[in-house]
C-alpha cells in the first residue's frame, strides 16, 4: 500500500520511470531503435541534473538498456555517482548498474576504491552487502590489493550475512591478488567451523575452488573435511566436500596405482620418484600407504636398498597401528630377501636391521624375523661370527624383548638366537655367559618349542665350554660348568611340554654321567663334542631331487595307518628345525620325461650361474649330517663376503649406510683414476670410453668398457651458439640465469644422444634434473638431422653476479652415419658477462634523481675515444647490448638506468663531445660497475 | 616427468554466466561471473540463444558448447540457461536454476515473465543474494528472501522520506 502511494508521487516527478520505458519499448515494436535513441537522449538530460533520485532512475533505465545490448559505457561516471549516494535505494541501483556494466578495463573503477571501502565498513549490513555483491562482479587486481584487508576483516563480522559474502568474495580476491592468500588463509580455515551453515558452506566452496588448483597444499585440511562430511546435514556442502576429498585421496591412490603399472615397463622412470613415494608413507590413508609399500618393493636396487630400508625403519618407529606396523615389517623383510637376497650387499647391515626389528613390541611376525636370521646365518658363512655375537646379545637381553612372553610374537626370535648361538658356538666370545643366559629360570615362561631349542642348544654350548675349559685351566672350572647344568636343567625336566621334558631329562642324565667321569679326572670334552660334530650346511631348495630313492622304497606308501579324520588340529606337534622349509620334507618323484628334465636342468644351471651366491658343487671336506650316498653332489650354497666388518655392541644399521657410501665413493674414485690413465694411453683418440653418466646399477659392479672405432672427423661438425638471452626467476631470489643454447648441425650426419655438461664452479652451477648427481650432464632433448638447428634452455644458479664468469664445458654426442656411429665431443666455454645479469628496467626521472641523491652509490667513469656514430645510435647500442633504458636525454647528454637480477642499481650519465664519449656511472656495487663499464668499453672498441 | 597435477580431476562447480531469455529470443536477464568485454558477451548471447531455442522440447537439458557445458531449463515461456566448466556437475547446476525459480516464485507470488521484465532489478537482487561470484552463497530460501525483504524495507523507508521532501 505504502509503496504504491510512494510510487505515485515519484511518477509525477520523473519524466519516465523504468516501467514506462519497458512499456514504451513494448509499444514501439516497429521502430524500437528510434524510440530507444530518444530515450537515451532523455536519460542524458536526466543525468545532467543534480537530483540524485533522477540520476538513479536514469541509471536504472540504462541498466535495462545495457541488457538489450546498447552501449552505456559513457555513463560509467554517473554510475559511480549513484553508487556513492548515501541512500540505500540509490546505492543499490548504482551497484547493480556497476556490476552489470563495469569490467576490468573500465577506468572509473579506480575512483571507486574509497567509496567501496566506506560502504564495506558501513554500520548498515545491507550497504556492506551490496558493496560486496557489486565488487564480486568487477573486482580488479588493484581493487583486490587495496581492499583485501577490509574484506578479510569482514570475514569475522558479527553478522553471518556479511561473513558468508566476505568469504565468497575472498576467492575472487585471491584470483586477482594471490599474495593475499597467505595472510587470509588461517581465517578462511576458521570459517570451515563457523556456527552458521551458510558461512561454512561458503568457506567449503572457496577452499574447494582453491584446492582444485593445487590439491597438495590443502591436504592438511583433509581431517577437517572428513569431520564436516560426517557432521554436516547440508547436502550442498556435502557434494562439495565429497568432491574435494576425492581430489585429495583418489588422485594420490590413482597416481600410485598408475606408477605400479609403469614400474613394470619403465622401472627407471618410476625410481626417480622414490622420494615422492616415500612421502606417501606418511599419508593418513592406509590404503595409500600400502600401495606405496607395494611400489617400493618393485623399486629397490643394490644402490638404494639401504636408503629405502632406513626410511622404512623410521616409519616403523612412527607407526602406531600394529597392523600397519606389521605390514611394514613384512615388507622390509620381503624387500630385503627378494630374489635370494639379490640386492643385499652387506649382510651385517641386514642382521642389524633384523635385530633392530626385534625391538618392536607386539608384532605377530616374530617367526618371520627368526626364519630370516636362521637363513642368513646358515647360508652366509662370513656373517656367522657377527651374527653369533648379535644373537648372544639378544639372548642376554631377552628380558628386554618383552615382559609377557607367552603372548608376544617377538619371542620367536629367541628361537633363532638360541639355535644360532648353539650351532655356531665356536664363534662365541664368551660361551659361558651365553650358557648362563640360556639357563635362566625366566626361560621357563617361554613357549614350549622355544624352550626345547634352548635346552638342546644349551647342551651344544656345554660341549663347547667344556672343550675350552679342559684345554686351558684345571678341571674344576669344567666341573663347575657341569654343576651349573645339573642345577638348572631340572627346571626344564618339570616342564609341561613333553618335548622340553624329554630333551631336558635326556641331557640331564648325560651331564650327570659326564660329571661322574670328570670326578674321575677323565677328559670328556672330546667325546661330548662328538655328539654335535659336523657342520650344518645349507641345502639348496631342489637338492633333495638329487638324492636317489633307494630301491624298494615307496615314498607314497603309508608307513602307519592313515590318521583318522577326527584328529584335532591343535595337537599337531610344532616342527623344530625344518619349520621354515616344510616343502623339503616330502619330495616326490613325479613322472617327468627326459626332455623336460633336461630342460629344467638347463634352466636351473642358468639360474645358478646368474646367482652370485651360488658356487658350483665342489668336493667338500666338511662332514655333513646325513651320510647318504651321493650327498657330496648336493650343491651347497656358500656365501662369502669380501669385507667382513666388525662393529662392536648392538648394531646400528645407519652405520652401514655410511660405510657403504664410503665404499662406493672409493670405488668411484678408483674408477676415475683408471679412467684418466686410460685416456692418457689412448690419446691417439682411437677409442673412447662411454661417458660415465648417472651412476647406474652397472657402476657398482666393475665398469663396462665400450670401444668405439673413430674415423677422422672434421673437428667442428657442430657449431654451438650460445648467448645468455633471458634471465628468469623472481628478483627476490635473483640467482637464476637462463642460457639458451642454439645447436646447429653443419655436417651431413645425424647427431644424437647429445649430452651437455659443464664444470660447475663454486659460484655458478648448472641446474640438473632432479635426482642426478653434481657431475651428470644435461641430456639435450632432441636429435639434430643434418643442417638443422634447435635451441635448448639451461638454467644456471649464480651466487655472486659482480664478476664475469667463464665456465668450461663439454658436449658429447653420437654422429650417426648410414653404416657407423661415432662418439664425438666438443669443448666450449660459456662466458657470463656482467651485462647478462642486468635487466632492462624502466625508471622515471624523479626516481632516478632520488636514487642519485641518496648517496649510497659508488662512482666510476670511463672515456671512449673515436666513436664515430650519432649519439642516438650510441644510446641504442648501450640499450641493446647492455640492457639499459634511457631515463632522460637532453641534447648530447643522457641518463640511463638498469638493474641487476639481484637488485643492484646501475645509473649512467653519458655525454658526448665530438668523437669522445664520457660515461659517468654510479652503482651500489663497485666491482659490478667496473666490470659493466669494461664491457661497454669493449663493445665500442670492436666497432 | 610425472606430476601429481596431471592427475587432478576438476570437479567443483563454478558458474561462468547465467542468461534468462524468452521463447522469442529476447534477453531478460544476464549475469556474468567471468570478465568479458561487451562484444564477446553479445556474441556468446546471440550464439547460445540460437542454439538453445533450436532444440526440441524432449532433448537433453545439457549440451556441450565451445569448451563449456550449458545447462538450461524452460519454465513457461522463459529459458534459464547457465554455462559451467566442462568438469563441473550439471545436476547441481540444474538444482541451482530451480532454486532460483523457486525464489522468484516466492518473492513475486507465482512469477511470470512480465514480473521479471518490469522488476528486472529485483530479479537481479534476488540472484545476487543467492549466488555470488558464480558460487552458491546461500542455500536457504528463507534466508535469501529475508535478506531481500529487509533491503526492500530499507528502500521503502528511504522512498517515503524522499516523497516527504518533495
Amino acid at each position: 500500500m505504502a509503496l504504491k502511494i510512494v510510487k505515485g508521487s515519484i511518477d509525477r516527478m520523473f519524466d519516465k520511470n523504468l516501467q514506462d520505458l519497458v512499456r514504451g519499448i513494448r509499444n514501439h515494436k516497429e521502430d524500437e531503435a528510434k524510440y530507444i535513441s530518444t530515450c537515451i537522449d532523455e536519460i542524458k538530460q536526466e543525468l545532467k541534473q543534480d537530483n540524485i533520485a533522477v540520476k538513479a532512475n536514469a541509471v536504472c533505465k540504462l541498466t535495462y538498456l545495457q541488457m538489450l545490448g546498447y552501449d552505456v559505457s559513457w555513463a560509467a561516471f554517473n554510475i559511480v555517482e549513484v553508487m556513492s549516494s548515501s541512500k540505500f535505494t540509490y546505492k543499490r541501483i548504482g551497484y547493480l548498474a556497476a556490476s552489470q556494466c563495469f569490467h576490468e578495463s573500465t577506468d572509473v573503477i579506480m575512483l571507486t576504491t574509497n567509496q567501496i571501502r566506506k560502504d564495506l565498513s558501513s554500520p548498515n549490513q545491507y550497504d556492506t552487502g551490496v558493496a560486496l555483491t557489486g565488487l564480486s562482479c568487477f573486482v580488479t587486481p588493484d581493487l583486490a590489493r587495496d581492499l583485501a584487508n577490509d574484506i578479510m576483516t569482514l570475514m569475522s563480522h558479527t553478522k553471518p550475512y556479511i561473513r558468508k559474502k566476505a568469504v565468497l568474495i575472498m576467492y575472487k580476491v585471491f584470483l586477482k591478488y594471490p599474495e593475499s592468500l597467505r595472510p587470509a588463509f588461517p581465517r578462511l580455515k576458521e570459517k570451515l567451523e563457523d556456527p552458521d551453515p551458510g558461512v561454512q558452506s561458503a568457506a567449503v566452496n572457496v577452499i574447494c575452488e582453491l584446492a582444485r588448483r593445487n590439491p597438495k597444499n590443502y591436504l592438511s585440511l583433509a581431517p577437517l573435511f572428513f569431520k564436516l562430511m560426517t557432521s554436516s546435514t547440508n547436502n550442498w556442502v556435502l557434494i562439495k566436500i565429497i568432491k574435494l576429498v576425492s581430489c585429495f585421496c583418489v588422485v594420490k591412490y590413482l597416481g600410485l596405482l598408475a606408477m605400479s603399472k609403469i614400474l613394470k615397463t619403465h622401472p627407471k622412470s618410476v625410481q626417480s620418484h622414490k622420494d615422492l613415494i616415500l612421502q606417501c608413507l606418511d599419508d593418513k590413508d592406509e590404503s595409500i600407504r600400502l600401495r606405496a609399500l607395494d611400489l617400493l618393493y618393485g623399486m629397490v636396487s643394490k644402490k638404494n636398498l639401504m636408503e629405502i630400508v632406513k626410511k622404512l625403519m623410521l616409519h616403523v618407529d612412527k607407526a602406531e597401528g600394529t597392523t600397519y606396523r606389521d605390514e611394514l615389517l613384512t615388507k622390509i623383510i620381503d624387500i630385503c630377501s627378494q630374489s635370494n637376497y639379490q640386492y643385499i650387499t652387506n649382510f651385517e647391515w641386514y642382521i642389524s636391521i633384523l635385530v633392530e626389528l626385534t625391538r618392536l613390541e607386539g608384532t605377530r611376525h616374530g617367526h618371520l624375523i627368526a626364519s630370516q636370521m636362521l637363513d642368513v646365518a646358515i647360508r652366509v658363512k662370513a656373517i656367522r661370527i657377527f651374527a653369533v655375537a648379535q644373537m648372544a646379545t639378544l639372548l642376554d637381553n631377552a628380558h628386554l624383548l618383552t615382559g609377557n612372553m607367552q603372548r608376544n610374537g617377538i619371542c620367536e626370535v629367541l628361537y633363532a638366537a638360541a639355535w644360532i648361538c648353539g650351532e655356531f658356538s665356536e664363534h662365541l666370545e664368551n660361551p659361558m655367559q651365553t650358557l648362563e643366559a640360556m639357563l635362566r629360570p625366566k626361560v621357563a615362561t617361554l613357549p614350549g618349542h622355544i624352550q626345547a631349542v634352548y635346552v638342546q642348544n644349551a647342551a651344544k654350548l656345554f660341549s663347547t665350554v667344556l672343550k675350552s675349559q679342559e684345554g686351558s685351566t684345571e678341571g674344576t672350572a669344567a666341573q663347575e660348568t657341569s654343576q651349573l647344568m645339573i642345577d638348572r636343567l631340572p627346571l626344564f625336566v618339570q616342564s609341561a611340554n613333553l618335548e622340553v621334558q624329554e630333551r631336558a631329562s635326556c641331557i640331564l642324565q648325560l651331564v650327570k654321567y659326564i660329571q661322574k667321569l670328570q670326578q674321575k679326572e677323565v677328559e670328556v670334552a672330546e667325546e661330548v663334542s662328538a655328539l654335535f660334530a659336523g657342520e650344518l650346511n645349507p641345502v639348496a631348495p631342489k637338492a633333495q631331487k638329487k638324492v636317489p630313492v633307494p630301491e624298494g622304497l615307496d615314498l607314497d606308501a603309508w608307513i602307519n595307518e592313515p590318521p583318522s579324520e577326527s584328529e584335532s588340529e591343535d595337537e599337531q606337534p610344532k616342527a623344530i628345525f625344518a619349520k621354515e622349509e616344510p616343502k623339503h620334507s616330502r619330495s616326490r618323484h613325479t613322472e617327468v620325461d627326459e626332455k623336460e628334465l633336461a630342460r629344467r636342468r638347463e634352466a636351473r644351471k642358468q639360474e645358478q650361474a646368474n646367482n652370485p651366491f651360488y658356487i658350483k658343487a665342489s668336493p667338500s671336506s666338511q662332514k655333513v649330517y646325513q651320510e647318504s650316498p651321493g650327498v657330496e653332489h648336493i650343491p651347497v650354497v656358500q656365501i662369502d663376503l669380501t669385507v667382513p666388518l666388525k662393529v662392536p655392541g648392538l648394531p646400528m644399521s645407519d652405520q652401514y649406510l655410511k660405510l657403504e657410501e664410503e665404499r662406493r665413493q672409493k670405488e668411484r674414485a678408483d674408477k676415475k683414476k683408471k679412467e684418466k690413465k686410460k685416456r692418457k694411453e689412448k690419446r691417439s683418440g682411437r677409442g673412447r670410453r662411454h661417458d660415465s653418466g648417472p651412476e647406474s646399477e652397472e657402476d657398482i659392479t666393475p665398469a663396462h668398457m665400450v670401444d668405439i672405432v673413430t674415423e677422422e672427423m672434421p673437428e667442428m661438425c657442430l657449431t654451438l651458439n650460445h648467448k645468455v638471452c633471458d634471465i628468469q626467476g623472481n628478483l627476490q631470489d635473483g640467482s637464476q640465469v637462463v642460457v639458451s643454447v642454439i645447436f646447429e648441425n653443419k655436417c651431413d650426419s645425424l647427431l644424437k644422444s647429445m649430452e651437455f655438461n659443464v664444470l660447475d664452479s663454486l659460484n655458478s652451477k648448472l641446474q640438473r634434473p632432479e635426482g642426478s648427481g653434481p657431475h651428470d650432464g644435461f641430456t639435450v632433448p632432441f636429435q639434430l638431422p643434418p643442417g638443422v638447428s634447435n635451441e635448448a634452455r639451461l638454467v644456471f644458479t649464480v651466487q655472486s653476479i659482480v664478476m664475469p664468469q667463464k665456465m668450461k664445458g663439454t658436449l658429447t654426442f653420437i654422429v650417426k652415419n648410414e653404416d657407423s656411429s661415432i662418439h664425438e665431443k666438443l669443448d666450449f666455454k660459456l662466458h657470463f658477462t656482467c651485462t647478462s645479469y642486468l635487466i632492462t628496467t624502466p625508471c622515471y626521472s624523479d626516481a632516478f634523481a632520488k636514487l642519485l641523491e641518496s648517496g649510497d652509490l659508488k662512482c666510476s667513469s670511463v672515456r671512449l675515444e673515436e666513436v664515430n656514430m650519432p649519439f642516438h645510435h650510441l644510446l641504442a647500442r648501450i640499450c641493446f647490448h647492455h640492457h639499459f633504458s634511457v631515463v632522460e636525454r637532453i641534447d648530447s647528454c643522457a641518463s640511463m638506468y638498469s638493474r641487476s637480477i639481484q637488485g643492484h642499481h646501475v645509473c649512467l650519465l653519458v655525454k658526448t663531445s665530438g668523437q669522445t664519449v664520457s660515461i659517468d656511472a654510479k652503482c651500489d656495487e663497485p666491482t659490478l660497475l667496473g666490470n659493466v663499464l669494461d664491457e661497454i668499453k669493449q663493445t665500442f672498441s670492436q666497432c | 616427468m610425472f606430476r601429481w597435477s596431471h592427475l587432478v580431476i576438476y570437479i567443483c562447480v563454478q558458474m561462468q554466466f547465467m542468461l534468462l531469455f524468452s521463447r522469442q529470443g529476447k534477453l531478460r536477464l544476464q549475469k556474468w561471473y567471468v570478465p568479458l568485454c561487451d562484444k564477446e558477451k553479445k556474441k556468446i548471447t546471440r550464439e547460445l540463444l540460437q542454439t538453445v531455442l533450436a532444440r526440441k522440447p524432449k532433448m537433453c537439458s545439457f549440451l556441450e558448447w565451445r569448451d563449456l557445458k550449458v545447462v538450461y531449463k524452460r519454465y513457461a515461456s522463459l529459458y534459464f540457461c547457465c554455462a559451467i566448466e566442462n568438469q563441473d556437475n550439471e545436476l547441481i547446476t540444474l538444482e541451482i536454476i530451480h532454486r532460483y525459480v523457486e525464489l522468484l516464485d516466492k518473492y513475486f507470488g507465482s512469477v511470470c515473465e512480465l514480473d521479471i521484465i518490469f522488476n528486472f532489478e529485483k530479479a537481479y537482487f534476488i540472484l545476487d543474494e543467492f549466488l555470488l561470484g558464480g558460487e552458491a552463497q546461500e542455500t536457504s530460501k528463507k534466508n535469501v528472501l529475508k535478506a531481500i525483504e529487509q533491503a526492500d524495507l530499507l528502500q521503502e523507508i528511504v522512498l517515503e522520506t524522499v516523497s516527504q521532501i518533495y
